[in-house]
């Protein structure tokens, strides 16, 4: 369970995170989604007591990050995977983490065969890929059983493999009641990862709702439709009410919005037009993102479920 | 609401928790952090090889002197001889070790991890503290030991070698009689000189170990100061460059000031205190400096207000 309540941290002149409220709730994946430099690091390091907030408080179960009595049995952290000395063999760095919280020798091997680096174990972490770097910031994260995991970009740079491999590793810690909280600015990541979401622009808070929730909100459901009588169809259906628009990714596909695929459907049955595709789209969480953090000014629009940040342009 | 399921059968249950992260498991995890990188290695066999290496050529050069020009031996200070390489040269590589001990830990952005592991920033700074002390008096003591028995084995045939274990005797004076215009200068005598030995300093072996083990503590001392330094500015190269100015640079420049004042500010410098605790003949300590003691408490003084200064930033600033 993390509380972040009013958090405001500035850099000189620049304010990084604004007046941000949010609670991240044990026993599921919360995305932390925002563009790059909307504050998601340092967020994370507020948490982590890593940066001295300006304002607001950020807890941990209730209490500071820096009162913790095992700090790496309460959260387990990987802000920056190539934050190791890299003289330091994978074995050696996480035995001095685990040394500091008194955790036994033993969870240094287990960890290690638990995110396959053992082979690799004695080797130095200069070598390792950007991959098995994600992996051994990933171990360390495991050394305290925590119930509360925070990761910083995780599949940045990652193969499928690895991709598909942290995801499943998230959701199966989810599943066994910890509190996981993963920022990314990969939306489509998020959409297979993330039940919650925590989404921010420009340090403040943009919404704060169930990733269902996220997606309804944005403009809805549309109907792709591929013909090769588009301009009939088009007519046809502004007829009716919807709206159609030339689909932006490729061959002349058309979405038709305000018009279910069935009604689509039987229009063209009617009009004997040839229909090559018809489809419902759900808005993807991109769209839905992009249309919130198209403007400053929509910052504020309301979400479903969102906690409205104070301090807003009132 | 503990969920202490874990995530797999290769992950063992860990000990009920009992007590708090302090300070014992920090200095645990700053020993491994040294014994675990190269660089610690061949930084002490830099070390090694200086003050043993250098210094052996220092006192070997001085054995090969002698049989130049007798009369140097008189006031021949060996064991300062012999230390020589290692609190002046020495120092500097002791204050490299010191100050990467800690902006390492940001120029690899390491110091996220552990202020992540042990948040409580107090902890980690006298850990680290403690645990490069602790580790620089081991090896500074080998070292300047080391150094005094390899450059009295090189000048045991001299006659005016030192010693840990009886009192030495070493001639005050030389007087040179040459016959005919001696050609003076050059450091060899012309042939035919007699060199004639008059007064006696006596060196007592508490007074050499004093001085062996003097010098150990100012080098100590020195890592003290560069330790701090480096968490002041958290940037390798800026803090060795500010440790050689301190002990090095500052010292040289300040030779060119008038000489009615010089001496005043020379001994508030830092590296003040080399001249006299490494000395084990009365006449020659540097007399506008204080006694050993008190110019190793102004070294120690720089070194705690650095150590200082760098504890409340450390704990201060954004990590």
């Amino acid at each position: 369970m993390i509380e972040v309540h009013g958090l405001t941290k500035r850099y000189g002149e620049k304010i990084a995170v604004d007046q941000l409220t949010f609670g991240i709730e044990p026993g599921k994946v919360t995305g932390f989604l925002g563009p790059n430099g909307a504050g998601k690091t340092t967020t994370m390091r507020c948490v982590l007591g890593l940066d001295y907030p300006d304002a607001g408080t950020v807890t941990v179960d209730g209490h500071d990050y820096h009162n913790l009595a095992y700090p790496m049995r309460e959260v387990g952290a990987l802000l920056d995977a190539k934050a190791v000395h890299g003289g330091r063999s994978a074995y050696n760095h996480l035995l001095c983490l685990a040394q500091t919280n008194n955790l036994p020798k033993r969870r240094v091997g287990e960890v290690l065969e638990l995110v396959g680096l053992s082979e690799v174990a004695k080797k130095r972490s200069k070598g390792f890929s950007l991959g098995m770097s994600q992996r051994l910031g990933i171990a360390a994260t495991l050394l305290g059983d925590p119930r509360v995991l925070m990761f910083d970009e995780p599949v940045n740079g990652l193969d499928p493999e690895g991709i598909l491999w942290i995801r499943n590793l998230m959701k199966a810690l989810a599943a066994e009641g910890r509190t996981v909280f993963v920022s990314s600015h990969l939306m489509s990541e998020m959409e297979s990862t993330a039940d919650h979401l925590i989404v921010i622009g420009r340090g403040k808070l943009i919404a704060d709702c169930s990733m269902s929730e996220f997606i309804a909100r944005s403009s809805g459901a549309a109907v792709r439709v591929r013909t090769p009588m588009a301009d009939d169809l088009i007519k046809c259906v502004t007829a009716e009410g919807a709206t159609a628009t030339t689909a932006t990714d490729d061959d002349g596909a058309i979405e038709i919005r305000g018009m279910t695929a069935e009604a689509v459907g039987d229009i063209a049955f009617e009009q004997a037009i040839r229909l090559h595709e018809l489809t419902t789209v759900h808005a993807s969480l991109e769209e839905a993102f992009m249309e919130l953090t198209a403007s400053s000014v929509e910052y504020h629009a309301g979400v479903p479920g969102t906690a409205t940040t104070s301090g807003s342009g009132a | 609401m503990a969920t202490t399921t874990t995530l797999d059968a290769r992950l063992s249950p860990l000990p009920p928790a009992t007590g708090r992260a302090g300070l014992r498991g920090a200095i645990a995890s700053e020993f491994t952090k040294v014994r675990s990188v190269r660089s610690t290695y061949w930084t002490l066999a830099a070390l090694l090889i200086v003050s043993i290496g250098v210094g052996a050529a220092i006192t070997g050069g001085s054995a090969a002197n002698f049989n130049h020009n007798l009369a140097n031996k008189a006031g021949f200070d060996a064991t300062q001889t012999s230390l020589v390489a290692f609190f002046e040269i020495g120092q500097l590589i002791i204050a490299v070790i010191a100050a990467m001990a800690i902006t390492s830990e940001y120029s690899t952005g390491m110091i996220r991890t552990s202020l992540t592991a042990q948040p409580r920033r107090g902890t980690v700074y006298a850990a680290k503290a403690i645990v490069l002390t602790s580790l620089t008096l081991t090896i500074s003591l080998v070292t300047s030991f080391a150094a005094f028995f390899v450059g009295q084995a090189l000048l045991s045939s001299s006659g005016v070698s030192a010693s840990l274990f009886h009192t030495v005797t070493i001639p005050q004076n030389a007087n040179v009689n040459c016959p005919g215009p001696g050609k003076g200068g050059g450091g060899g005598l012309p042939p035919g000189c007699k060199v004639t030995f008059s007064g006696v300093d006596v060196i007592h072996p508490s007074t050499v170990l004093f001085a062996i083990i003097g010098c150990a503590l100012f080098v100590t001392l020195v890592a003290i100061l560069a330790f701090g330094i480096g968490a002041l500015v958290r940037h390798t190269a800026g803090a060795i460059a500010i440790a050689i100015a301190a002990l090095f640079i500052i010292p040289v420049l300040e030779q060119a000031l008038p000489s009615n004042w010089r001496w005043d500010i020379m001994r508030f410098l830092p590296d003040a205190a080399n001249q006299v605790v490494s000395v084990t003949i009365g006449n020659n300590g540097n007399p506008h400096l204080w006694s050993a003691w008190p110019q190793l408490g102004v070294t120690a003084l720089w070194a705690a207000v650095l150590l200082g200064a760098g504890a409340y930033l450390f704990r201060k600033r954004d990590a």
